[in-house]
């Protein structure tokens, strides 16, 4: 456990370098006080003629010479002869030279007392995170994500930077302030007297007033740390907040937060400014008193001149280090308070031993032998509810076991207990002749697998969710050479002195030997045999296939991809679906496809030429004109705005129908309606906008799906024509703007289907995209990209907690990744409860079966959402209220008329 | 076909026919024009009906699952409607509609003909009076049928 006091704490880990900045500090001394006697020597001597009486005068400079006792006088250099004048450049050089030796000091000293805050800041952030993770599993209740992270990363950052100053500040500081002051001493003894008193006043008020000060401190960091707490809160909550309309609540608790956060701040910076007042104050004062009274002394003849210049500069460096000292004990309280704080939060009874967590390389199978038994269970709840109550059960290897029972009844607590998700607080879970909670993390996490309802996601694509659960060590032993190997071994270094683990996170962490593969890419196939199992596969194609890929990394996927346009329209002639598909070809009308699709023939890559606006562009525009299409589209749109006009002007705005009327928005009919009654009053009445508005219409009109028969086969061998003669004429400007459809190229700008399709999927059949989709799945692998296809899905990055996925998706993806990993057992809770019915009892099947592949015969105890599902298993335990009511094989469960049958019948 | 020519499809249809032709033409237009080739199927027995279809051309077979294996029980033209009981109330298909030629139909989404149906009485009225008209007759044939059962029992 971290150590209450932060200065012990600090002792204990940094002792050594402490100790040798110390003495550094101590060096520092010498030429610090030297440079404190050395104006008085250039006053007094070369400047005011003492001892150069007669201009001829020399004195011995820089004469270096001891005097040890019982030895007489050491000379170690006899010095120079030098004048008045020489004298005092060499004394002022001096001076300059203590001036930088004294700056090198401070350089050194604040750069070690950096590394060493920061070597703490480290160790003090991993130790947190290791409690975090060594945690009891009953603490996360209470606990809330924002607020440990900001305790983890903002409030123990202060402590870094008092690390350094922790011993070196008051020694460094109170040397020099006791420097300075002995000085003044030696000069004037009442003038010392004075310095001290005032001294004294301010080291007894200023830390009292400043008391105030850490109490709102304290207050400050409670408040900042429940604001991050509740912002995250917010974020996570955020569809609750959106469907129940509050918030405006979360506004007002936001909003009067930050009042209080203000308020204590401003507190905070009120008393502040006061405090400094008043120090300023006391420490201008003393400067007067010199000048008053050692002016006087000086008049009166008790003091010279060159003694007040110095004793006034010496007590210019006093207040410095003395302000210093009092801000170096506030700050040392500050960091206290928060230190405390934070360690009072991380103090947890019953911590995991980190034995338990010890990283291990070697394989768990075979370790545990005999079943995975609960011998006179118990869990209660911190609440005091029953979770379990004497169960007695066992998984026996190899079996496979269907637990049920209503919420509640204890199914689901079982197997989290049996998971060591959830910690017994009566008997004990066994496997073998061990006791499940003293094994350590590497036995039980390997030989254990399990799968819940809401399984964690993290931050990442699928693949790497996918694969967690294969991470337990590093594996392999990275050679490093050259610059990397510096690298490495300072990393190593630093990790040792900040007392964290030197595990290297681009190591293999996956044992490949033992998931029987040699590498990543032998893997691959069982990680996509798991994904068939949970029936995945089809949704890593969608999201795959809806992706815009980076072609490099992919190979011959781009050759590949203009191949497959070809083959999967020869594919789907074969099975008579020829027209399911409607391809663009350079010189033909798509009649699938919108009018602007067709008049531009390619996707539009600049905004200038998106649908929206490319009607204000003026070199489409101009050739539109040009062609005596203008005209034509504007009677095609004036068309349109008729029949939907027609078709719709009876409904309300909010009509459910309006989202069929893809090319116009509710309120957009009133506009419509307006210029259509101008143009019947008459034709040269519509302006410029009406007529662009008009052909903007025509834009998104599609034969087939709109029906109101607007295309002749003239227009439309126009707009073919148009489509050349614009991509014949594209200005320079215009050039990157738009690629075109070209049947022999990938196009960069569009996902990985339109490419595949490179045209309309037709909207005459119904369900034509799953036709095609059961097509394309055998051209793929025909091709040889189904896997590089299978791959880019798994690249999708799923978002934060997983949430880009469906929650369907995710539970697939949890068991998933549970099947792929290798243990002895698996426990799987509800994990396809999000699932409807049919589809469950299918991916339990395959997943039963997956996990007896190769022969493997691992033990299953799944905790089911359906009854029937209990006869796919071997045996059946049926949980109510805690306890474990009935066992047996299915069939046998069914003779009875027991609570299992009340269960099937329900 | 355009959406004009499906209106005047759809007029021929008994259940559509007293409805006006302003709100067929939405009807139309908020249905989906869809294609079968011989042998598709246009809805299976068992399955939650959420969709009516009106045939604009081609020919259909209605099968029904029987003891024996499949049995047509009703051959569908041009301008028959089928699935209409199945939407209007919850109930699953009875039976299973293939396509015996290339049929092209227009789709009726269930909420699409209740939210008409909502929103325009009197065209509700029309299909109610369609469905009283269906069910007298039913009852009638009914009572036919019963009457011919007691005959036959009495012999």
């Amino acid at each position: 456990m971290l150590d209450p006091n932060i200065s012990r704490y600090i002792w204990t880990h940094t002792k050594r370098q402490q100790l040798w900045v110390l003495a550094v500090v101590a060096a520092s001394m010498i030429p610090y006080f030297l440079s404190l006697n050395l104006p008085k020597q250039i006053v007094n001597g070369p400047i005011q003629g003492d001892g150069f009486a007669d201009p001829a005068a020399m004195q011995t400079f820089m004469q270096i010479s001891f005097d040890v006792p019982w030895f007489g006088t050491v000379s170690l250099f006899d010095g120079v002869q030098l004048d008045r004048l020489n004298t005092l450049f060499a004394l002022s050089g001096v001076f300059l030279l203590l001036v930088i030796v004294n700056g090198l000091f401070k350089y050194y000293i604040n750069t070690y007392k950096g590394r060493l805050g920061e070597r703490l800041l480290r160790r003090i952030r991993f130790t947190l995170v290791d409690h975090i993770l060594r945690f009891p599993p009953s603490t996360f209740k209470r606990l809330k994500g924002a607020e440990i992270s900001s305790m983890v990363k903002d409030e123990v950052e202060p402590l870094g930077g008092f690390t350094g100053d922790a011993f070196v500040a008051p020694a460094l500081l109170g040397g020099q302030a006791i420097m300075a002051l002995a000085f003044i001493f030696v000069q004037s003894v009442p003038l010392g007297l004075i310095t001290t008193a005032l001294v004294a006043v301010q080291a007894l008020i200023i830390p009292r007033m400043r008391r105030r000060l850490l109490v709102l401190g304290r207050e400050r960091q409670l408040t900042a740390r429940e604001l991050a707490g509740r912002v995250s809160e917010i974020v996570d909550g955020i569809n609750t907040i959106h469907s129940y309309d509050t918030s405006n609540f979360e506004r007002a608790d936001i909003a009067s937060r930050l009042g209080r956060i203000y308020k204590i701040r401003f507190d905070i910076y009120q008393w502040k400014f006061m405090v400094k007042f008043i120090n300023n104050f006391l420490a201008s004062v003393t400067p007067f008193l010199f000048y008053s009274i050692g002016g006087y002394l000086a008049l009166q003849g008790q003091l010279d001149i060159g003694q007040l210049v110095a004793v006034i500069g010496a007590y210019k460096d006093l207040p410095g280090p003395l302000k210093e000292l009092i801000d170096w004990d506030q700050n040392r309280q500050d960091v206290q308070i928060k230190y405390n704080q934070v360690i009072g939060q991380f103090a947890v009874d019953g911590l995991i031993d980190p034995e338990i967590q010890a990283v291990s390389t070697e394989r768990a199978d075979g370790k545990l032998t005999g079943p995975l038994a609960a011998v006179n269970l118990g869990v209660t709840d911190d609440t005091g509810a029953v979770g379990l109550d004497r169960v007695n059960f066992s998984l026996m290897p190899g079996e496979s076991v269907a637990i049920i029972g209503n919420a509640g009844s204890g199914a689901d607590v079982m197997a989290e207990v049996m998971a060591r998700i959830v910690w017994p607080t009566h008997g004990q879970i066994s496997i073998g002749a061990a006791d499940l909670h003293a094994l350590p993390e590497s036995l039980s996490g390997r030989s254990i697998t399990y799968a819940g309802t809401d399984a964690y996601f993290f931050f990442g694509t699928v693949r790497d969710n996918l694969l967690y659960g294969l991470k337990h060590a590093p594996i392999t032993d990275l050679v490093f050479e050259g610059a990397a190997l510096t690298q490495r071994q300072w990393e190593k270094r630093e990790a040792l002195w900040a007392g964290n683990p030197e595990f290297d996170i681009h190591s293999d962490w996956i044992d490949f030997e033992y998931q029987g593969a040699a590498d990543m890419t032998a893997l691959m196939p069982s990680v996509y045999a798991a994904l068939d199992a949970v029936a995945l596969t089809r949704d890593m194609f969608d999201l795959a296939l809806r992706s815009h890929v980076n072609l490099a990394e992919h190979g011959d996927l781009k050759a590949k991809t203009v191949e497959m346009r070809r083959i999967l329209r020869d594919a789907l002639t074969q099975q008579d679906l020829n027209g399911l598909i409607e391809p663009f070809e350079p010189g033909t009308y798509n009649t699938e496809a919108t009018v602007i699709e067709n008049l531009l023939f390619g996707n539009a890559r600049t905004p200038e030429l998106m649908a929206g606006a490319i009607i204000n562009n003026p070199y489409f525009l101009s050739l539109l004109k040009q062609r005596g299409l203008a005209d034509a589209l504007f009677a095609v749109g004036t068309e349109i705005a008729r029949n939907a006009i027609e078709l719709f002007s009876d409904l309300p705005p909010d009509h459910p129908f309006f989202q069929q009327l893809t090319f116009m928005r509710a309120d957009d009919i009133p506009v419509y309606s307006i210029v259509l009654k101008k143009l019947d009053k008459s034709a040269t009445s519509v302006t410029e906008s009406d007529r662009a508005m008009m052909i903007r219409l025509s834009f998104d009109y599609i034969e087939p799906r709109h029906r109101f028969g607007l295309l002749t086969p003239e227009l439309m061998t126009r707009i073919v024509d148009f489509r050349t003669d614009f991509h014949g004429g594209l200005p320079a400007n215009l050039k990157d703007a738009i690629e075109l459809y070209d049947p022999e190229q990938y196009m960069v700008s569009g996902t990985l289907l339109d490419n595949m399709l490179f045209g309309r999927i037709s909207q005459k059949y119904r369900d034509g995209v799953e036709r095609i989709y059961a097509v394309a799945g055998g051209v793929l692998r025909d091709l040889g990209i189904y896997e590089t296809l299978l791959s880019i899905g798994l690249d999708f990055h799923i978002g934060a907690g997983g949430k880009r996925l469906t929650s369907v998706q995710r539970q697939k993806l949890a068991l998933a990744r549970a099947l792929i990993r290798r243990s002895d057992f698996y426990l799987f809770n509800r994990p396809l409860s999000a699932l409807d019915t049919r589809t469950q009892e299918q991916v339990l099947i395959s997943a039963l079966k997956y996990l007896r592949r190769d022969g493997r015969a691992p033990a299953v105890a799944w905790v089911i959402s359906h009854a029937k599902f209990a006869r796919l298993f071997d045996r059946v335990a049926v949980f109510e209220r805690g306890r474990l009511v009935e066992e047996g094989p299915h069939a046998e469960l069914l003779q009875k008329n027991g609570i299992f049958k009340d269960l099937i019948s329900a | 076909m355009l959406l004009n020519d499906e209106v005047k499809m759809l007029k021929q249809v008994p259940l559509f026919a007293g409805v006006s032709p302003a709100k067929l033409k939405l009807l139309a237009f908020t249905s989906e024009r869809v294609s079968y080739r011989s042998g598709d199927v246009l809805c299976r027995q068992g399955d939650a009906g959420d969709a009516a279809f009106v045939l604009l051309s081609g020919h259909a077979d209605v099968i029904v699952d029987g003891p024996t294996g499949q049995i047509k029980v009703a051959d569908l033209e041009e301008n028959a409607i089928v699935g209409e009981i199945a939407i209007l109330c919850d109930v699953a298909r009875t039976a299973t509609v293939k396509a015996a030629t290339a049929v092209e139909a227009l789709r009726i989404s269930k909420e699409n003909f209740f939210k008409l149906m909502s929103d325009f009485p009197e065209m509700t009225i029309e299909v109610v009076r369609v469905l009283a008209d269906r069910l007298s007759q039913t009852t009638v044939e009914l009572s036919e049928a019963r009457s011919r059962v007691a005959e036959l029992s009495k012999r």
